[in-house]
């Protein structure tokens, strides 16, 4: 129980006035930067560090995990509100999310997708706070071979739930693959498809493309139909959010699975976007009713949120025990951390006892004083959909314009975004499934990645990734996932079959 | 704490006063708008610690009237804010820190780019490579190591880098000459992820700098055997119940002739003027001056070499020629 004494202490070095303050402007700040797509945490915390220099360090990291947490909870607003993704992990929250909000849902899809971040970060740092030292362990088994057996396995949960025919499934996948390849090559060091254009050396940002494919995407398709957002008749009503509530203990299951989903990707260290895409996944897998998810089924908006945000909180966890970050964010922060005269690593735990479990605490604080914070503005933000779209559709591509410029500073992004929503808009009209390319882009490279390094660690021989139980786990895990909607799709087939010959008896 | 911030803030200001005169004579002219501080690399890597370091203390000790801004161009190993920066030309509000990618990235991909490209300001350091084992290795020193590669066939041993046709690889390309056997090299995408794969076991080997692996070592988790520069590192503090960085051998004793140092240094735009290379060259000396560079520098066990002017210019030059020849023999300058 050493544990639980270490926590007090950073409860009394955390709750102190001045503490308090920089956790609700850092709070505040993450939500804003989370509204903002594009305008990622990563960025956020970047611009925001040299303002801490003369800190104390664990005022310090207080205010810019608060930002951390604002931008977690912040990217699910613009997602469900307008269909544009603020934050990568909020790509998930769109599929259920903007249903709601078009049958005027928007206020429970946002308490629930609140309330599944708040429930996800404190599952993680209860994780965390007792079973560091553990975790970090595990997260060391981890090589090639086993990052890419994870990477399959998100693949793998999240193929053949797609309702449009395989085949275009398929095609939006591989156009994902193929912008995904654009740029360099780490493990050979060639550049690869750039045909000798500066702009393309630094491949296809996947925030880039989802500010495109869905934001201005969804634009045009609204201006097509009739310039008018479907949510504007959402009752707008403080109950709303007990209301929601009432109806969560339900999805204790979704809940359970999810954190369990995110603190996994967040240590091992996978990441928040990719966690949120498994954690629909597999709620939608689990379902009972899988053919209501994608037409505004609160669990669509919880399982992704939930995953999500358990992955950004323990992501903070290999940073803090290993100095790899386990997100971008975790990234800048780790930064942050040398410069203000700590190591990350292994030692910072038993030299710097005050920092990490002020930290720890902050973890805690930060996401009540958050979920506070967000739901009383619930109403509010649902309320932006009350205003004409004439007048927001311009704010909206300006603001997309804005976020896609700060990803890299280049005006050859803002001009790439527009393009992605062109391709969004052909991609809705024609009835290709936009979530299987997204998927593939933000993963493409990094399996692609773990599999060539595992290839050359084993030197061409794919036993490797059943070359111990953790590994070949996980891939049996991923190719039976697979191979399930094969299953049942033959069962039925066959079903189907049998039924016909019987009736051709009959005749 | 607040008593040692008014210490030196007294100190900075006692410095500056006694600058003032000299640096109005010398100085005529000064960042006119918020400077731009280009990062041929991803976020979280030495190149932008070093950078977001120095963003840090120039704002904390008032040493320019403008803010820097950092700014990531990682994109084809940097090649994507080198172009920025050789295409911005005659903008003296852009600055550039480099790392052997300066060299390596133009030689491996065929951009068109070369350090000449660019106006060379100042070397701040020297960033040093040391060979690192996990500390379960029965390899204690760094012959045993080599003549367990050169006892068993090729490929056995497995050796992480950062990166492909990059220092880290040009290393153990140099290894390999020196043990007459090939390693298995495996690319990652940064130093931290190289040194965790190392504690891990999923390698045998890596080079990774100093402060990428501190922490483990310390940790006891991973063991330096030789760091790859002509002399001892001279950082006495322990850091280890027994070692400090100062008691590991030069890989060139331990009968390993590899030698190897990558660049921290200063670019700008090509076309600035004089005055303004002079600008920034007094800016880092008075950078390289404060009590917090030197904790920097200790801490990441720096070679502190710190050049400019044409001394720097020739130490590009042959630098960019043994890079040369290191690439072109093993066979990775592009077609």
């Amino acid at each position: 129980m050493e544990e639980l004494g270490n926590l007090i202490n950073g409860f009394s070095v955390a709750l102190t006035g001045p503490n308090l303050v920089f956790m609700l402007v850092g709070i505040t700040l993450g939500v804003l930067i989370g509204v903002l797509p594009g305008l990622g945490g990563a960025n956020g915390v970047a611009i925001l560090l040299p303002l801490t220099f003369s800190m104390n360090p664990t005022s310090a990291i207080i205010m810019l995990s608060c930002i951390y947490w604002g931008a977690l909870f912040g990217g699910a607003i613009t997602s469900i509100l307008f269909n544009i993704p603020g934050e990568p992990w909020s790509v998930a929250t769109t599929f259920d999310g903007y249903p709601m909000a078009q049958q005027g849902r928007a206020a429970q899809a946002l308490t629930a997708a609140f309330t599944s971040s708040f429930v996800g970060a404190l599952f993680a740092v209860m994780l965390i706070t007792f079973l560091a030292p553990l975790l970090a362990k595990f997260a060391l088994k981890f090589g090639p071979a086993e990052f890419f057996a994870v990477q399959l396995l998100t693949f793998c949960s999240f193929v053949g739930m797609s309702k449009e025919p395989p085949a275009k499934t398929i095609a939006a996948m591989m156009l994902g693959f193929a912008l995904a390849a654009v740029g360099m090559d780490t493990v050979t060091g060639q550049l690869r498809m750039t045909y000798g254009f500066p702009e393309l050396l630094k491949g296809f940002d996947f925030l880039i493309a989802v500010i495109g494919l869905f934001g201005i995407g969804e634009i045009l398709l609204t201006m097509e139909e009739g310039l008018a957002f479907k949510g504007k008749t959402a009752k707008i009503n403080p109950k709303v959010v007990l209301q929601t509530w009432r109806e969560l203990p339900r999805y204790w299951r979704t809940f359970l699975r999810s954190t369990a989903i995110g603190c996994w990707m967040g240590i091992t260290p996978g990441g928040a976007t990719p966690a949120s895409f498994m954690g629909y996944g597999m709620a939608r897998r689990m379902s009972r009713d899988p053919q209501s998810f994608g037409k505004g089924e609160i669990e669509g908006v919880v399982a992704p949120e939930t995953a999500a945000h358990a992955a950004g909180t323990s992501a903070l966890l290999p940073m803090l025990t290993l100095g790899i970050p386990g997100s971008p964010t975790a990234a800048v922060l780790l930064g942050g951390l040398l410069i203000w005269g700590l190591q990350p690593g292994p030692m910072l735990f038993i030299e710097q006892k005050e920092f990490v479990w002020g930290l720890i605490a902050s973890m805690y604080l930060g996401n009540i004083v958050g979920l506070i914070v967000v739901l009383t503005t619930v109403p509010w933000w649902a309320a932006i959909l009350r205003i004409p779209f004439s007048v927001i559709a311009p704010v909206i591509i300006v603001i997309c314009a804005i976020g896609a410029y700060t990803v890299h500073s280049a005006i050859f992004d803002v001009v790439m975004m527009l393009v992605f929503g062109v391709v969004g808009y052909l991609f809705k009209k024609l009835r290709y499934p936009l979530a299987p390319m997204v998927l593939a882009l933000v993963l493409g490279d990094m399996a692609e990645a773990s599999f060539r390094q595992a290839m050359l660690l084993s030197q061409g021989s794919l036993s490797i990734f059943w070359s111990n139980g953790l590994v070949g786990g996980i891939v049996t895990l991923a190719l039976t996932l697979l191979a399930w909607p094969l299953w049942t799709g033959l069962k039925s087939w066959l079903r189907a079959r049998e039924a016909h010959y019987r009736l051709g008896g009959v005749r | 704490m607040a008593k040692t911030c008014s210490t030196l803030r007294l100190l900075t200001a006692s410095a500056a006063l006694l600058l003032a005169p000299f640096s109005q004579q010398a100085l005529a002219w000064e960042p006119t708008k918020p400077v731009e501080f280009v990062v041929p690399a991803g976020t979280g890597g030495g190149a932008d610690q070093m950078a977001r370091f120095i963003q840090g203390v120039v704002a904390k000790n008032n040493l320019m009237k403008q803010p820097i801004v950092v700014v990531n161009k990682s994109g084809g190993a940097g090649a994507e804010g080198f172009l920025d920066v050789k295409g911005d030309k005659g903008n003296p509000h852009k600055i550039v820190i480099t790392l052997s990618n300066l060299f390596t990235t133009p030689l491996a991909t065929g951009v068109p780019f070369n350090w000449r490209d660019m106006t060379p300001v100042s070397m701040l350091a020297l960033d040093q490579f040391v060979l690192w084992v996990n500390e379960e290795s029965p390899h204690k020193t760094a012959k045993a190591y080599l003549d367990a590669i050169k006892a068993q066939p090729d490929k056995t041993f497995k050796m992480g880098g950062t990166g492909s046709k990059q220092e880290d690889q040009i290393i153990t390309v140099m290894l390999e000459k020196a043990a007459g056997k090939k390693l298995t090299y495996v690319p990652f995408k940064g130093g931290g992820d190289v040194a965790v794969q190392l504690v891990g076991k999923h390698i045998d080997s890596t080079v990774n700098n100093p402060i990428e692996a501190e922490s483990h070592w310390r940790a006891g988790k991973l063991r330096p055997l030789c760091v790859m520069d002509k002399a001892k590192m001279p950082y006495t503090a322990k850091l280890t119940a027994t070692m400090s960085w100062q008691d590991i051998p030069t890989c060139a004793s331990a009968g390993l002739p590899v030698d190897y140092l990558m660049l921290r240094g200063i670019f700008m735009p090509p076309g600035v003027s004089q005055d303004q290379v002079a600008y920034y060259i007094d800016l880092f000396k008075k950078i390289r001056a404060l009590p917090e560079w030197k904790e920097f520098m200790e801490k990441g066990a720096f070679n502190q070499t710190a050049l400019s002017g044409q001394e720097f210019v020739d130490w590009l030059g042959k630098n960019e020629q043994m890079h040369r020849v290191l690439m072109k023999e093993a066979g990775f300058i592009a077609q």
